[in-house]
């Protein structure tokens, strides 16, 4: 509870997000049929991977299936970007599966039939080079993951108005002992969701992996953004991985223009 | 972990619990020694937390991280993101049953509760609380005498009703009760300190909840009775700079 300036008391979230203690009392007077709905949505909820053309589940891990060396994670519509005009533009590569996920934010309720456009992801592995998700052991493997954040969650002293957006920092596992390629994101800015998810499991597991973290003012699909993942291509992982860069801009370009009709109301 | 006391915080009111540990781990220069991994909790990562210089500020460190100090058999668990909806009974569970398995001696957890649920005699008196389990009672019941402490009192089950039964109850305190409960019935000797609090700037609560935990444990020698002088007595952590946000654009003025 707290009280505005104007006297009246309202119902403040707490930080501590200990609202739910409510909840947890009720559930003890659980019945069997709200267990059973839990389970239900539970089940809903379980990302499930597919073999892309035709659907069906794939049996075993995806990584039991197409051992890597080299895992590379995009989150995000820029980083998507970045790694679909740089990286997956030179060479062939192949797509070996996906995975679809439903949770109560998704518009849609049919788990089955998710259409192109909704929240999935897409795994790729390269044809020509067996290393990038190929055939070495699990026990090489090193992990990159991109995504991009509003430069207003970034914390420091200065005015948030004054940073050079775009920008990028990093973050890496204790067992990541390649140099990184800008400068290492400072306390107290943290990460969450996805990306931290990731490097949480790889520090633990003592898995090498580095995030590349871009912060942009602008949160749709933006040219200045995307270019601004660019320093990544000088790295170890992507060396070899990108061919051709002014061909890679280029295809930059067309994804951009795509978009921008898609999102112009005035015509 | 024979012999050794654990610490941790519960994610309470004005996160009073988990900037104590902050406090203690700092000022006590405890080192990491693993991890809780659980998906209990929101994923987090961030680099050291309690870097002193630029040689180990390039640590990654996650959501549950265990620290120790084996000099004084202390070992502390950090929390450092809210739970997971339904997700903090199967926490519990799984911290419980870790600290039966490890062997801890016993078990301090700190923790806060509404300020604003205080009754009258509460409101006059001090905003620090204690609670024991029956095991834990059995072992240190004459020192907490000797320290005057005020143990957390029971308050009617279902305020609206008149002649409700009473119970512990400590809104705010996230999974404090439930640890607390869950302790008593599996005999582990648990000790819950708690302060009564507002959100807000909570340091000065973490202070004094810490100062509280001194006068029992003695983590670092109290001094002078001068209360000003235990803010310089504890290392505030550097990641504690910017709670409140970015600098302001000068535009503003």
């Amino acid at each position: 509870m707290a009280a505005t300036f104007f006297g009246e008391v309202v119902k403040a979230p707490c930080r501590a997000g200990t609202e739910d203690e409510d909840e947890e009392e009720e559930g003890r007077r659980e019945t069997p049929e709200d267990r059973e709905v839990r389970r239900q949505l539970a089940r809903k909820r379980e990302v499930r991977l597919l073999r892309r053309q035709t659907k069906t589940s794939l049996e075993v891990s995806l990584l039991e299936k197409y051992p890597c060396s080299k895992f590379i994670i995009a989150i995000g519509n820029n980083a998507v970007a970045f790694l679909s005009s740089f990286v997956t533009n030179s060479g062939v590569w192949e797509e070996v599966g996906c995975a679809k996920l439903w949770n109560e934010w998704c518009r849609t309720t049919d788990t089955i039939h998710l259409s192109p456009t909704e929240a999935f992801c897409v795994f790729y592995h390269l044809k020509s080079n067996p290393s990038v998700f190929g055939s070495c052991p699990r026990k090489n493997m090193q992990i990159t993951i991109l995504t991009s954040r509003h430069v207003t969650e970034y914390k420091t002293s200065e005015s948030t108005g004054s940073l050079p957006s775009p920008f990028l920092k990093a973050l890496k596992t204790q067992n990541f002992r390649d140099p990184v390629c800008c400068s290492l994101l400072e306390q107290p800015n943290i990460v969450h969701d996805l990306p931290a998810a990731v490097l949480s499991y790889c520090q633990v597991w003592k898995i090498p992996a580095v995030l590349y973290l871009c912060y942009t003012d602008v949160m749709k699909l933006d040219l200045i953004t995307v270019e601004a993942f660019k320093p990544i291509l000088s790295s170890r992982t992507f060396k070899g991985l990108v061919k051709n860069i002014p061909q890679s801009t280029e295809m930059l370009k067309k994804l951009m223009t795509t978009n921008e009709i898609q999102s112009n109301i005035y015509t | 972990f024979f012999k050794v006391l654990l610490i941790l915080p519960a994610v309470s009111v004005g996160n009073v619990g988990q900037l104590a540990i902050d406090l203690i781990i700092s000022t006590l220069n405890m080192s990491k020694i693993g991890y809780f991994y659980t998906d209990c909790l929101v994923p987090m990562v961030g680099n050291n937390p309690y870097a002193t210089a630029e040689a180990n500020s390039t640590e990654l460190s996650i959501n549950t991280e265990v620290y120790s100090l084996p000099s004084r058999k202390l070992v502390a668990l950090q929390l450092r993101s809210i739970f997971i909806k339904y997700k903090s009974k199967p926490f519990c569970e799984k911290l419980l049953s870790w600290v039966r398995s490890s062997n801890f001696a016993r078990v301090i957890l700190l923790s806060s509760s509404h300020s604003y649920h205080r009754n009258d005699l509460q409101l006059r008196s001090t905003p620090f609380r204690y609670l024991l389990t029956p095991s834990m009672q059995k072992s240190v019941q004459n020192k907490i005498k000797s320290l005057n402490w005020e143990e957390m009192e029971k308050s009617p089950c279902i305020p609206e009703i008149n002649d409700s039964e009473f119970c512990i109850r400590i809104p705010g305190g996230g999974i404090t009760k439930a640890l607390y409960d869950e302790s008593c019935s599996k005999e582990i000797q648990m000790a819950v300190l708690l302060k009564f609090v507002s959100e807000g700037d909570n340091i000065p609560d973490a202070l004094g909840l810490v100062e509280y935990l001194n006068e029992w444990l003695q983590i670092i020698k109290p001094c002078s009775d001068d209360p000003t002088a235990s803010t310089l007595r504890w290392k505030i952590p550097s990641s504690w700079r910017l709670l409140f946000g970015s600098g302001l654009p000068p535009a503003l003025f």
